[in-house]
């Protein structure tokens, strides 16, 4: 029986170590990169980094938690409102003001969590959907902050943000370009943050439930898996998070309205196709999906709608033939996994013969 | 007396909204297929529609009796060479396809007529009005809840008088065991689909001459049709109906207080519904 002890279950494999040095090693590159690349790669990043947290916030909904939500951008957008409130009618500091958003967007979770449980599969997608509206509606009738048009943020306030003076001093440039690199280390923050969060969460026992749900839910519930519990902390989280991402991309551009902070093509449409392309369910394909969203983004940028025609007809090719995605493809061929979530049984190999 | 007119125009609005709803309500019902392209799909037969008035100089409801065959063709294709490949236990998949062919659709109009806001040029239905003695109402509102109520009439008909309507009820109620019966229930999805297009036409007509439309309204055209799907209670189609009237009420009395609060109300009374009878108010069948 001691022979057993020193069999232990992992998920630790040999690519994995090598795909988690190499993530670090690019974030610390991510990390200098302002020192080397021009203001509008800066801007090209931070696009591409918010919304590839959007995307593997989504992915944890509807790719490991089964909840399809069509309504993710009243996240966004109440996360970006709140952040506006915080600096204009509050006076904080745009920085601090971005948690602002996080807490607004669990107010709001709340609620609509109790709403839309109620509600399965379609239901629950059209639910969420109905609640961004309502939301972006409300919204627009708050006249102190711009109402249907929107507002921006005051002069005083973008230019005293806290550690552009600093990232100027360091970097020597313009105050504009100082308050891109600080909101691209914000983003970068941001999207180690979760896609680190949803690693770690995926490898521990809320992960092993997330899937055994996933799977099965009767079996699931039989072994004793709380389901609806664990829905409600997927949920919670994800939109908490969406929030903080949507009050950084709205201090980054400086200027709100309902229009923008709610749209559905912008933070759910796009999201969703990023992750339907890239792979649902897993943490790569988010990431293989940005990559492939942003590349045709910039082929197409000319050809106006022909951009988003695209996107919508390969999402559906994609669907049809590759439904685990690209990322999909890439990992049944070749066993690859850089972020694995499996558990083996690792130890000393078991003596055969005797 | 103006809340006896709200109330009318509350009702009329509701048709409207119920010959949206009515051929979502159809697919919905039998093959449980959430189609998020379904307002852009009326979108684009509203341009079709406008197409056989502008260039061939048809009135509009011959047009719209055109176009109605085009778009069961397109329907059945749709079904069988794409949804029909989708629709399983994940409910997933269909809801990627139909969000993708959402924006394909509304970026495939924005290439072809522009952001341009058009109409269907209807003559003098316009701005006819009947008076009624205590309200007065438009022709074009009547004619559009008289047609609601007519392709509610027409599907139920169907529905429960006819081979093909035993099979849909049959696919809806139990696919695997209507398939050893000897129903082909891809089959069946493609001519629902189908159907279903014929009743987006006639949406088509009624949303190009009522209003302005471009491009980008379908989805919100999707919600209002949604909800009143939902609120009527799954396969019922009087109860879209009543989920469309609901709507349509909410919205007038919404308008009435504060124009702003309009589209609002129709969302809060839909919420409102959703909280107390969360499988809407006439299910007929078993999701």
């Amino acid at each position: 029986m001691t022979q057993l002890a020193s069999y232990r279950l992992t998920t630790r494999t040999r690519t994995g170590t090598a795909a988690g040095l190499a993530a670090l090693v690019l974030i610390a590159v991510g990390i200098v990169l302002p020192a080397f690349v021009s203001r509008s790669v800066i801007q090209d990043l931070f696009y591409i980094l918010t919304m590839l947290t959007l995307a593997q916030l989504w992915n944890l909904l509807a790719g490991y938690g089964g909840l399809v939500s069509v309504g993710q951008q009243a996240f966004v957008g109440i996360g970006a409102y709140a952040m506006f409130a915080g600096v204009i009618l509050a006076g904080w500091n745009p920085v601090f003001a971005i948690l602002l958003g996080g807490v607004a967007a669990l107010i709001l979770a709340i609620p609509t969590a109790f709403f839309v449980f109620r509600l399965q599969g379609a239901y629950f997608a059209i639910g969420t959907w109905v609640i961004a509206e309502v939301t972006r509606l409300l919204v627009a009738q708050w006249k102190t902050l711009g109402g249907g048009t929107g507002t921006s943020l005051p002069r005083e306030a973008t230019g005293s943000i806290l550690g552009v003076d600093a990232i100027r001093a360091l970097f020597s440039v313009r105050e504009a370009a100082a308050r891109d690199i600080l909101a691209y280390w914000l983003a970068l923050v941001l999207v180690v943050a979760v896609t680190g969060g949803i690693y770690w969460l995926l490898r521990n026992r809320l992960g092993l439930a997330l899937a055994a749900v996933r799977d099965n839910t009767e079996a699931a519930k039989s072994v004793g898996v709380d389901a609806g519990r664990l829905k409600w902390a997927v949920f919670l989280l994800a939109s908490v998070a969406t929030g903080l991402t949507g009050a950084l991309i709205f201090l980054q551009t400086a200027r709100i309205s309902p229009d923008a902070a709610f749209a559905l093509t912008d933070w759910t449409a796009y999201v969703v196709f990023i992750v339907v392309i890239g792979g649902i369910g897993t943490i790569e394909g988010p990431i293989l999906g940005v990559i492939v969203f942003f590349i045709l983004r910039s082929a197409l940028a000319d050809y106006g709608s022909w951009y988003l025609l695209s996107l919508g007809i390969i999402a559906i090719v994609v669907m049809l033939f590759a439904p685990r995605g690209l990322w999909g493809l890439i990992s049944s061929r070749s066993g690859l996994h850089l972020f694995p979530v499996r558990r083996r049984l690792a130890g000393p190999k078991i003596e055969g013969g005797h | 007396m103006i809340l006896v007119d709200t109330l009318v125009q509350g009702i009329l609005l509701g048709g409207l909204y119920a010959l949206f709803a009515a051929g979502l309500s159809l697919v919905f019902g039998i093959m449980r297929l959430v189609n998020l392209a379904h307002g852009d799909l009326i979108v684009f037969a509203a341009y079709l529609v406008l197409l056989g008035v502008s260039l061939l100089g048809l009135s509009p409801f011959v047009a719209a009796l055109l176009a109605a065959p085009i778009m069961f063709v397109l329907g059945w294709l749709l079904q069988s060479a794409v949804l029909n490949r989708v629709l399983g236990k994940d409910i997933l998949p269909p809801l990627l396809v139909t969000f993708g062919l959402s924006i394909a659709i509304q970026n495939g109009l924005l290439e072809a007529f522009s952001a341009d806001s058009r109409r269907i040029p209807a003559g003098a239905l316009e701005g006819a009005s009947i008076n009624l003695g205590i309200v007065t109402v438009g022709v074009m509102p009547l004619l559009t809840f008289a047609s609601a109520i007519a392709v509610i009439v027409a599907l139920n008909a169907i529905f429960y008088q006819t081979a093909l309507g035993r099979a849909f009820r049959a696919t809806s109620d139990d696919t695997v065991t209507a398939g050893l019966m000897g129903i082909e229930p891809k089959r069946i999805f493609a001519i629902a689909t189908g159907l279903a297009m014929v009743v987006v036409t006639v949406a088509a007509l009624y949303l190009g001459m009522r209003a302005n439309f471009d491009p980008s309204v379908g989805p919100a055209r999707l919600l209002y049709a949604f909800e009143a799907v939902i609120i009527g209670g799954l396969g019922s189609l009087w109860g879209t109906l009543a989920g469309g009237i609901i709507i349509g009420v909410a919205q007038t009395f919404g308008a009435a207080i504060n124009p702003e609060w309009q589209i609002l109300a129709g969302h809060i009374a839909f919420l409102l519904v959703l909280l107390v009878k969360p499988r809407g108010l006439f299910p007929r069948a078993v999701d």
